[in-house]
């Protein structure tokens, strides 16, 4: 933290210089992106444990420029069902909202939050909860989560995960909240767009950023971008939205770019026989389901 | 007065509403709220209530209930739940975080038997198990007892120098569901007897800090020596607001220990919960019979009003405990923890007897036995299990 330096000031600075994340996190680099979108916004965030904490540095200095309140594992989206609560209690007198988010990531999404997270959408309470999927228990050091891609190699799964992902995106549509969708940290305009929307919603919205970690993927920290770039043209990680569970609008079409390239360039994923083809024809059965999704809308 | 014939549940509901619409000019309440035999009647009081500022949420889990009360009270609200038995086993985690925010969150705990074997019937074992978690734990007797404790246990967490959460206990279905007549307090009452719940640490995007983020030991030492600080002010500021009580409400409220007939001594019984009540019975039907017997209830676990006991204790050569719960391997945890702070403040034979343990009824008879046993002692033994059919 430069306190001096009146840029890591600015309302747009969410994490501050100085915290020890690792270089090419994609996290970090959404954390930068959700900074900017609310540069004008007063708002806590709730984080369990993940790398989002750890983030934060040790007590009593903080990385964060907003109040954060660190939330057991499974727990982000009670601890922000409570701040929540007592914030529509207690509307300002100048009727500004002040926004609760949720940061976490997807082993506390996808895995040990999943029920606390289900029930706080069904019950639409009033937060905005971000998931930054890095496919890994990142902060433990890499193993498979329910997130991991098939055939990826984590710690845990050596010879590679044998199952696919959950499509978080499609769970959290069949609690028919107000909205969802994913990001991507290599579409900037199409982010801040998304939490501009997300703003103007009042209920539960929900965020799936793709955050490549370099040390779990085992990729080069300056490849980050550029591979969720990939992944998006290839439809491995489409760029989409949902309006209340049931009207989705695809934000970014896949251009035919080969998806071989993105799994190349993650050694996580050699060493082991890829079958690609399946992943293609995986990608390609998504996409026309999306795109199905996205003809039926009311 | 407002007497009405009322279940220990009913009781403590109340005094949770009370309290909770008693906030309604700082920042509400909020009550998260999950459903578990014998406690849901107590959450399903709280959700009938039309609060002028404050919000029940029905989360999917004790682990959520406790997390919503966490968030809700680190912005600020006066936040309270109820729970028993495998609910609060499921809940740990987050009762931890509780005490080390430091929150003033007040949970009812109505005692019932761990399972499996599936039983709903009195056993402290539960929120024993949050012994070592630094809540306060209030251990009620009568269905009055748990309705004024519950109002005594706000003001009591909510106080600058204590700024923790509090645990009133009672017994399952003895107490919960057992109607007695007892006096309810009314709003304007507790309006007086509560001020509004203020909370220094909440959050506040005016000071943005990160609460909860990692500690180096030496901090994280200065954490838990804050902890012990606060635990061992309570006595103190519990008799302070206890004065209080009887000035508003016009009755006294129970304390951390209550002696009864222990002067002149030779012997002391030591009971919480129900328990309590039949063994005050027994000790005057001993008495009658010339026998010098007297006994101690014990309110409050947590902190362990030590000094207070020894000082009841000094100079009687034996105690008897007696424990609805147990410890596997070595005992009932009243008495572990009755021999432990008894250590070095007198020749004391400690027994402990283990009675109820699993919901069975403590009659009469039962503590005759038990009283009866200490009296022909000369060297205590391994805890004596009572109620074992042979």
């Amino acid at each position: 933290m430069n306190a001096a330096n009146p840029e890591y000031a600015s309302p747009e600075c969410l994490l501050r210089p100085g915290n020890t994340n690792c270089g090419g996190c994609g996290m970090s680099t959404g954390l930068t992106m959700l900074g900017r979108a609310l540069a004008n916004e007063r708002y806590s965030l709730v984080i369990p444990a993940c790398c989002g904490i750890v983030a934060a540095g040790a007590f009593p200095t903080t990385s964060y420029s907003v109040p954060v309140l660190a939330s057991t594992f499974a727990s982000s989206p009670a601890f922000a069902s409570g701040v929540a609560a007592v914030n529509q209690l207690n509307p300002r007198r100048d009727h500004q909202a002040e926004h609760v988010i949720c940061w976490a990531g997807d082993g506390g999404t996808y895995d040990i939050g999943m029920a606390t997270l289900s029930a706080a959408a069904e019950r639409n309470e009033d937060i905005i909860y971000i998931c930054y999927d890095n496919e890994i228990y990142g902060n433990t050091g890499g193993q498979r989560s329910s997130a991991t891609p098939v055939a990826a190699r984590t710690t845990t799964t050596p010879g590679g995960k044998g199952e696919t992902k959950k499509e978080i995106i499609e769970i959290l549509a069949a609690h028919h909240v107000p909205y969802a969708a994913t990001l991507s940290i290599a579409h900037p305009e199409d982010f801040q767009r998304k939490i501009q929307q997300a703003l103007k919603i009042r209920g539960f919205r929900f965020f799936l950023i793709h955050a490549p970690c370099p040390t779990g993927w085992k990729t080069e920290p300056a490849d980050s971008v550029e591979l969720v770039r990939l992944a998006v043209r290839s439809g491995v990680f489409p760029l989409y939205e949902v309006f209340d569970g049931v009207n989705f609008r695809i934000n970014a079409e896949p251009d035919g770019t080969d998806p071989a390239a993105y799994y190349a360039r993650q050694k996580r994923f050699t060493g082991q026989e890829i079958n690609l083809e399946r992943v293609k024809t995986a990608t390609r059965r998504k996409m026309r389901r999306l795109r199905q999704l996205a003809s039926m809308n009311q | 007065m407002n007497m009405q014939l009322v279940t220990g549940n009913h009781a403590a509901g109340h005094s949770m509403s009370l309290a909770a619409e008693a906030n309604r000019n700082a920042r509400g309440s909020v009550c998260g709220i999950y459903p578990i035999t014998p406690q849901t009647e107590i959450v399903e009081f709280v959700a009938r209530q039309p609060f002028s500022k404050g919000k029940v949420i029905p989360v999917e889990s004790e682990h959520s209930a406790m997390g919503v009360c966490i968030g809700a009270a680190m912005n600020g609200a006066r936040s309270f739940t109820a729970s028993s038995s495998n609910g609060l086993a499921y809940m740990a985690e987050n009762v931890m975080v509780a005490a080390f925010y430091r929150l003033p969150i007040v949970m009812a705990a109505v005692n019932r038997t761990l399972g499996p074997p599936w039983n709903i019937w009195a056993d402290q074992g539960d929120s024993l198990m949050f012994r070592d978690f630094a809540w306060v734990q209030l251990y009620c007797d009568t269905n009055q007892d748990v309705a004024d404790t519950t109002l005594l246990a706000f003001r009591l967490a909510e106080d600058p120098r204590v700024m923790l959460p509090v645990m009133v206990c009672m017994d399952a279905f003895i107490t919960s569901h057992t109607s007695m007549e007892i006096e309810l307090a009314t709003q304007d009452q507790v309006d007086r007897f509560l001020p509004d719940c203020k909370i220094p640490h909440r959050l506040d995007p005016s000071h943005p800090v990160t609460v909860g983020g990692m500690t180096m030991p030496q901090e994280t030492l200065t954490h838990r020596t804050d902890l012990d600080a606060a635990m061992r002010s309570v006595p103190a500021v519990l008799d302070e607001h206890r004065a209080r009580f009887r000035d508003i409400f016009g009755r006294e409220v129970s304390g951390a220990l209550t002696a009864y007939r222990t002067d002149d001594a030779d012997r002391i019984y030591i009971a919480s919960g129900t328990i309590s009540i039949t063994l005050r019975d027994i000790v005057d039907e001993w008495r009658a019979k010339g026998e010098k017997v007297g006994m101690i209830r014990v309110k409050q676990f947590r902190p362990f009003p030590a000094e207070q006991l020894a000082e009841l204790c000094r100079g009687v050569s034996r105690l008897g405990v007696l424990d609805r719960n147990y410890s596997a391997g070595t005992g009932g945890i009243f008495w572990q923890e009755v021999r432990a702070q008894l250590q070095g403040q007198g020749d004391h034979l400690v027994q402990g007897y283990l009675v109820g343990v699993g919901g069975g009824d403590v009659v009469p008879e039962t503590i005759r036995e038990v009283v009866a046993d200490l009296g022909k002692r000369n060297r205590a033994e391994a805890p004596i299990w009572k109620g074992i059919e042979q």
